[in-house]
This record gives C-alpha cells, sequence and structure tokens, in this order.
C-alpha cells in the first residue's frame, strides 16, 4: 500500500465533525503543516483530544483561535488565553482530564481495553459522574477508554512504510495516540528508504500508520 | 532575600542524592539553581525526560527538547527519553521520589488546590493530579500569603488536586507539616516569630516549644553552572 500523501489529500479526509487525536505538548511534537491545513481547509465543529491547547498561533490553538473546535478533551489551557476565553463563554465544551489519565484512556482506547483504574482523580471534580470501583481495599476511578476517528501525530523520521522513529521531548503524545484512531496520519520531519530506522529505533511500528504527509515542493513546508 | 529565593534555597535542601524530582513550573523550577554542585539528583519533566539538565549556551537548544512549560532545556549525559505513558506510569506507579508544586490553597487536612479558580481561570490540571496523588513526597512551595490573604486555610474552599495528604509547605514565613493531628510549624524563617505565622495563617497550627530557625541552602551555586562547565 502507497501510504505517501499530500498534506492537501491527507487534510481532505477529514470530514467536519471528526474526531482528532493530535500529538505535541505545547505543539512541541505537533503536525504543524496538518494543522495549518486544517485551518486552511476550514474544517469544522471539531473534537480534539490533545495534551493542552498550546499557545493561540501555535500547535492545536490555531484550531481553536480559528473557532474550528466544538469540543476539547485535554488537561491544560493554562498557556492559551483565548481557549480560556472560548470555554468560558461556552463557546467550546470542555473535558478536562489529568494528564495521566488521558494518556491511559488513549492507551486503553489503543489497546483494546474498556478503561483503566486509577486513584487520580478521587475525591474531586474529576469524579463527578464517575463510577469509583474497589480493588483489594483501594478506591480507583474508572476512567473509560477514548478513540478518535484520526490521528494527527508527528515523528522526526519516517521510512516509505510508515516506521516511525521521535526527536526528545516530541515523541510525548505521539506515540500512544498512534495506536488509538481509525486513521492515522503522521506528519514526518524527514522521509527515509526502508531499513534507515534500525528495528531497535522504531518507536511506531508501520503497521500503526495509515499516511505518510510527503514533504511539500520545497524543504518542510 | 527574595520571597522566592528563600522558598527555593529551603526546599533544595530536602532533595535528596538519587532522589527522582518532578519541579512544577514557575517557583518550584527554581529550586534546581540552589542544589549544592556536587549533588545527583535527577529531574523528570513529564512531557517524557528522565534527566533533564538546564538549558545548553545560547544556539545549543534543540526545538524538540523542552520542559513542561515548554521552555527550552538540556539533558545530562544518561538521560533518558519516555512518552507520555511511560512518564505517568513513573509518576503514578510510585516511581518519583519528590515532586515540588505551588499552590493556591492548602487546609488543615493537608489538601492542595493548585489548579484552576472557577470562572476566572481554567488552566487545567495538566499533571497536577497525577504527581500528588501519585508522587513518594508531596512538597508544596508557595508564598505564605496572596495579596494579603491567608493561602493556608481551614478547608479550601477551590477544587481539590488530590485528597492525598501533602509531605510539606514551604513558605517564605515557615516550614509546616500536615500531619494526622494537623498542621505542624517546623521552622521559622529568620526574623520570623510564631506570633506572625500564626496571625498570616487561616487555619489552626501546632505550635511546638521549640521550633527552629529554618536552614537555607547557603550555596548559591547554579546547577546550570555545575552543568555547562
Amino acid at each position: 500500500m502507497k501510504k505517501g500523501t499530500s498534506c492537501i489529500h491527507a487534510v481532505e479526509l477529514i470530514p467536519d465533525g471528526a474526531t482528532l487525536m493530535i500529538g505535541g505538548f505545547i505543539g512541541i511534537g505537533s503536525p504543524h503543516r496538518v494543522i495549518d491545513e486544517l485551518v486552511r481547509q476550514g474544517r469544522k465543529n471539531l473534537t480534539v483530544i490533545a495534551n493542552d491547547s498550546a499557545r493561540p498561533d501555535f500547535g492545536t490553538g490555531k484550531l481553536i483561535a480559528a473557532k474550528l473546535v466544538r469540543k476539547l478533551i485535554t488537561t491544560h489551557l493554562g498557556l492559551n488565553p483565548e481557549a480560556q476565553r472560548q470555554v468560558i463563554a461556552g463557546e467550546i465544551e470542555l473535558e478536562l482530564c489529568p494528564q495521566g489519565t488521558l494518556a491511559e484512556r488513549i492507551r486503553a482506547g489503543g489497546f483494546g481495553l474498556g478503561g483503566v483504574l486509577t486513584a487520580t482523580g478521587i475525591g474531586t471534580v474529576v469524579a463527578e459522574k464517575k463510577r469509583t470501583i474497589e480493588v483489594e481495599g483501594k478506591e480507583f476511578l474508572l476512567e473509560t477508554a477514548l478513540r478518535a476517528d484520526f490521528a494527527l501525530i508527528a515523528a522526526h523520521r519516517s521510512d516509505y512504510n510508515g516506521n516511525l522513529e521521535y526527536s526528545l521531548t516530541a515523541r510525548n503524545f505521539n506515540m500512544v495516540m498512534a495506536t488509538a484512531a481509525d486513521k492515522v496520519i503522521v506528519e514526518p520531519e524527514h522521509i527515509v528508504p526502508v531499513g534507515a530506522i534500525p528495528p531497535d529505533m522504531v518507536a511506531t511500528p508501520f503497521v500503526c500508520v495509515d499516511y505518510i504527509v510527503e514533504r511539500g515542493d520545497s524543504y518542510g513546508r | 532575600m527574595d520571597d522566592k529565593v528563600i522558598i527555593a534555597k529551603r526546599v533544595a535542601l530536602e532533595l535528596k542524592n538519587d532522589d527522582l524530582v518532578n519541579l512544577g513550573i514557575g517557583l518550584p523550577t527554581m529550586v534546581q539553581n540552589y542544589l549544592p554542585r556536587d549533588a545527583e539528583v535527577y529531574f523528570q519533566s513529564e512531557n517524557g525526560i528522565v534527566g533533564m539538565a538546564p538549558v545548553p549556551g545560547h544556539g545549543m537548544e534543540d526545538p524538540s527538547l523542552t520542559d513542561a512549560g515548554g521552555g527550552h532545556v538540556g539533558a545530562i549525559p544518561g538521560a533518558a527519553i519516555i512518552d507520555s505513558c511511560l512518564s505517568f506510569g513513573l509518576i503514578r506507579g510510585g516511581h518519583l521520589d519528590v515532586t515540588v508544586l505551588g499552590g493556591l490553597e492548602v487546609d488543615e487536612e493537608g489538601h492542595l488546590a493548585n489548579w484552576m479558580v472557577p470562572g476566572k481561570m481554567v488552566p487545567g490540571m495538566g499533571g497536577a493530579m497525577d504527581l500528588v496523588t501519585g508522587a513518594k513526597r508531596v512538597i508544596v512551595a508557595m508564598t505564605h500569603t496572596a495579596k494579603g490573604k491567608p493561602k493556608i486555610i481551614k478547608k479550601c474552599t477551590l477544587p481539590l488536586t488530590s485528597i492525598r495528604r501533602v509531605n510539606l509547605i514551604v513558605t517564605e514565613m515557615a516550614v509546616i507539616e500536615p500531619t494526622e493531628q494537623g498542621l505542624v510549624l517546623r521552622e521559622l524563617a529568620p526574623h520570623v516569630t510564631k506570633e506572625q505565622v500564626i496571625a498570616a495563617t487561616g487555619a489552626s497550627l501546632i505550635v511546638p516549644d521549640d521550633v527552629p530557625e529554618m536552614p537555607i541552602a547557603e550555596d548559591a551555586l547554579a546547577l546550570t553552572e555545575a552543568v555547562v562547565s
């Protein structure tokens, strides 16, 4: 299967109203070209599952600034005043989730689990309307699995088949999100021949990747 | 001395060799500047690194290597990169020795609130709930009051970060230990009296007869120097 596709085509696959997982931590390790193309094509009513809302002019924050997001499942809005404004004004539906819980809910979605049991959030507003389950005398919160229609992730290198290698802390949520969506679109910094990434260095195996965003007509765009 | 420097210097003394430590954004990050040059403390950042170091020299930053606030950092020799699941596995699984976080309120039960002010500020909890619930030791580093109002109060009015009792509160006035019996005044900052602390605190304090002066890390050799040199 040929996985390489243009950024424009990759985004055309995404319909209005789609649920997207978007990798990155304050925009570090986010698929910036794909985000820009979503804004250019004006996809609407998106549900975005991401660690944070980055900044108004960077990362997932650009989608919020362009008012393309209907619902946000995230852990942190602290660096994005526009996201906070839209939430307080009721323009965006917000589901706040502790960061470790978000990672585990995505892992559950990708690994075929119904959810996870965690002590995080017990006795706080996070526990409202959720089941608590006692296991061997200790109380846990049931946090359900998360999946998405598309995972939009970034990688340092992809080979022609979609084996992925990440760079430093740009790895963050990309690795787990690659397991938890119906279609996975990766935006790599470099596309390299098969074999250039040694098997031990492959963090996400090609079987998880559906589309590789090709380099544009000039480097990096 | 600046209040925040006093707090950071005192917290620095709580970190022991071989500790794996997570420092929150802001004041807690300052703690690393006051560790002794030969300290062997390891810093974890929840965005996915064990062995974080201060930013290398200007122009040597890598855009893909940041702390949890998005600022450039470096890495010590032997550092490890991990994904978000493993990063929080370390935090939630009891592998993290100490977390130092800021606070908006702490109450008599040692409960911390530090992630939102309803209607005004919705920053979100980020990793704070996981850190306070999962770390072996939780140290709250915060100013004693905010705009003259006590931050240590009878019962938190803001949404809690966790129902886990924090281990220590370090302010520019005092060191206070939440215990099963209540908040115990353990140390007084230089030139601060018990009466001043009581007046600036909105909760009951258990005050032992002898409350020693707060030791403060004398040597302000920044870890930055130690790593870069």
